[in-house]
């Protein structure tokens, strides 16, 4: 087996499944603020706790119903949508005409309510979810070993990240997406409901987070901050790709995850800030972000 | 993009730039004599914290009221100058008044870096930036040598002002953090009501207007994100002279959050709002202490209150009412 700089292929390989697995969450998770913020113009700051939510609505469907983790793959994220159509409808939707920054506070105090609340509930010690025994053990692969479920989040994201960029540039439900971002009065003159269009869009962006999360709730413990600290790096990895493409979000997602466990095996130090250095990077070079459209 | 703030009157021109109006000046005088008694009223260390975050939230209003530009990163300079303080006064043996200042210039550094890279965005990419790099600053805290991981720099000593006066006594103390933190937003006010400070508004109301009267915008933005992170940070460095401590609560995102709610809630873009607002969330934190989670909840509602329906903040409101800049 070869030699890389002193470092073992198994450790190599092994952070980079790690970065892998931690960028198919930045992917769903940026590519979830990215559409909502397409259409919505808002930051959605409660994508994090959202996302704990989801791991939160998982782990309660199982202990108090006995509900399992392939029902709650489905279940979770729709119940996490319901609550965020909830939260459009009753909150968002007075904030449109008003600076999009008022709805990045709203956003932000949602995230803190939500979260204080599971860490009044729950502590902060985080709870145990057992990974599906359909998915428990290995493939040994000679050269490493290779947890099924990890192989699992990996394939799973990346069907979920396609199966959306799909809807949303290959059928009509995303050409009329598309072109309400685009000129939302000319397309409710076509006779199309946009704010129905809006609220939809916003549950089917935080059912991603809950999803994400469900994905998650067997790797990290469920635990109430496990979105606070992600979602600003997501923030980091949404700047760095730019908003402007649904395509865009998803490549760097992975991408960041990737160079961030290659760090953690070359310099293990510089692995918390690597994303956050290649985005002042990317802001002295391309200040629009690599996939960015828009101006500034 | 910037906050608009089209019906509060603190954006109202005032003609004169030589001096303050009668009743700002009136109100100035009357807070000064109200925190000359106030620490014979409450415990001086009570009063020493809601100073330091009036003058923290003052400096991030500078930013958000005037230049409307929404950090969401102000923890990076509010915590990393309390830890340049700290650092100075405990390993270097700086006295008191070196110490701070030593902790204001650091932010004053980080705050050139940081914001000469976040003006090249704008609206609400700026806030993401703010954030992310403060994230950053957050993890060096947390792995760097000299900043003691998880325990902070604790026991950080107070020393002798000018190498003379003992402030081991709370009251002299509190009267050194008292003329800090005054002087601070009295420098501040002095910088909003300038003509550095017309020109700020009509780059916040009017971005590509400012350009076309050729003012060079980024320039402007970045001295007044300078000046916000300075005065900021000079507000971390003197809370870990009242504390003795240096910690991570100081650099965490929340506390980027908690600035901006004592701003909001106050009043963003008015000369007291911060002030007032400041008082009450540290306030409601002393009194809430003991429900643990409940205080972040509690923090939670009051911003998705303000936002919804108090956008003003109460200080707008009752500036709205008088029909006077406050």
């Amino acid at each position: 087996m070869f030699e890389l700089l002193g470092i073992s292929p198994q450790v190599l390989l092994g952070q980079l499944l790690l970065g892998l697995i931690n960028g198919a969450f930045y992917a769903i998770l940026s590519l979830g603020l990215a559409v909502i913020f397409g259409l919505l113009n808002i930051i959605n700051f409660a994508h994090g706790a959202l996302y704990m939510a989801g791991a939160f609505v998982a782990w309660i469907l199982l202990h108090y119903l006995g509900i399992g983790y392939w029902p709650a793959l489905i279940l979770a994220p729709l119940i996490v949508g319901a609550f965020g159509i909830v939260l459009e409808r009753t909150m968002m939707s007075r904030l449109y005409k008003l600076d999009h920054l008022y709805g990045l506070l709203l956003t932000f105090g949602l995230a803190l309510i939500i979260q204080g609340l599971f860490r009044n509930y729950y502590g902060i010690s985080g709870l145990p979810y057992q990974i599906p025994s359909q998915l428990s053990g290995g493939q040994n692969l000679g050269f490493m070993f290779l947890p099924n479920y990890r192989a699992w989040v990996v394939v799973a994201s990346i069907v979920v990240c396609f199966g959306t960029w799909f809807m949303i540039e290959k059928t009509r439900l995303g050409a009329y997406l598309r072109a309400a971002t685009e000129n939302p009065a000319l397309v409710s003159a076509f006779g199309i409901n946009v704010p129905l269009l809006i609220t939809l869009t916003y549950g089917f962006g935080v059912a991603l987070a809950g999803f994400a999360g469900v994905l998650a709730a067997p790797i990290y413990s469920v635990n109430p901050n496990m979105g606070a600290d992600l979602i600003i790096v997501v923030f980091a990895v949404v700047v760095i790709g730019g908003m402007g493409s649904i395509l865009g979000a998803i490549i760097t997602g992975y991408m960041l995850g990737i160079v961030e466990g290659l760090t953690r095996v070359f310099y293990p130090e510089g692995s918390a800030v690597v994303i956050f250095v290649i985005m002042a990077i990317v802001l002295l070079i391309k200040p629009e972000g690599l996939f960015g459209k828009e101006a500034r | 993009m910037s906050i608009q703030q089209t019906d509060t009157p603190a954006s109202s021109p005032i003609a004169n730039d030589a001096g303050m109006s009668p009743l700002h000046k009136a109100i100035f005088l009357g807070l000064l004599a109200f925190l000359v008694v106030l620490p014979f009223m409450v415990y001086p260390v009570f009063a020493m914290k809601i100073m330091c975050f009036a003058l923290f939230a003052a400096a991030f209003n500078l930013l958000l009221g005037f230049g409307g530009l929404l950090s969401f990163g102000h923890a990076a300079y509010f915590g990393g100058a309390s830890y340049v303080a700290a650092h100075a006064a405990k390993v270097w043996g700086l006295t008191p008044e070196l110490a701070v200042l030593s902790g204001a210039a650091a932010a004053a550094f980080l705050g050139l870096i940081i914001g000469s890279l976040s003006i090249r965005r704008q609206g609400i990419y700026f806030a993401m930036v703010t954030l992310a790099f403060a994230q950053m600053v957050y993890f060096v805290a947390l792995q760097a040598e000299f900043t003691g991981g998880e325990d902070g720099i604790q026991s950080v000593p107070r020393g002798k002002l000018f190498g003379l006066i003992s402030l081991e006594d709370n009251i002299s103390l509190y009267f050194f953090v008292l003329a800090l933190t005054f002087g601070g937003i009295l420098f501040l006010y002095r910088v909003v009501h300038s003509p550095f400070g017309q020109v700020l508004k009509a780059i916040r109301e009017n971005e590509p207007r400012a350009i076309s009267l050729g003012y060079d915008v980024n320039r402007y933005k970045l001295i007044v994100f300078v000046l916000s992170a300075t005065f900021a940070g000079l507000a971390g460095a003197t809370k870990s002279q009242v504390f003795q401590l240096a910690s991570l609560t100081d650099v965490h995102w929340a506390m980027s959050g908690e600035v901006v709610l004592m701003t909001l809630l106050g009043g963003m873009g008015t000369v007291f709002g911060p002030i007032l607002g400041a008082a009450m969330i540290v306030t409601m934190q002393n009194y809430l202490a003991t429900f643990g989670a409940w205080v972040t909840v509690i923090q939670g509602v009051i911003f998705v209150i303000g936002v919804l329906l108090f956008r003003e903040g109460i200080i707008g409101v009752i500036s709205r009412w008088l029909k006077r800049p406050l």
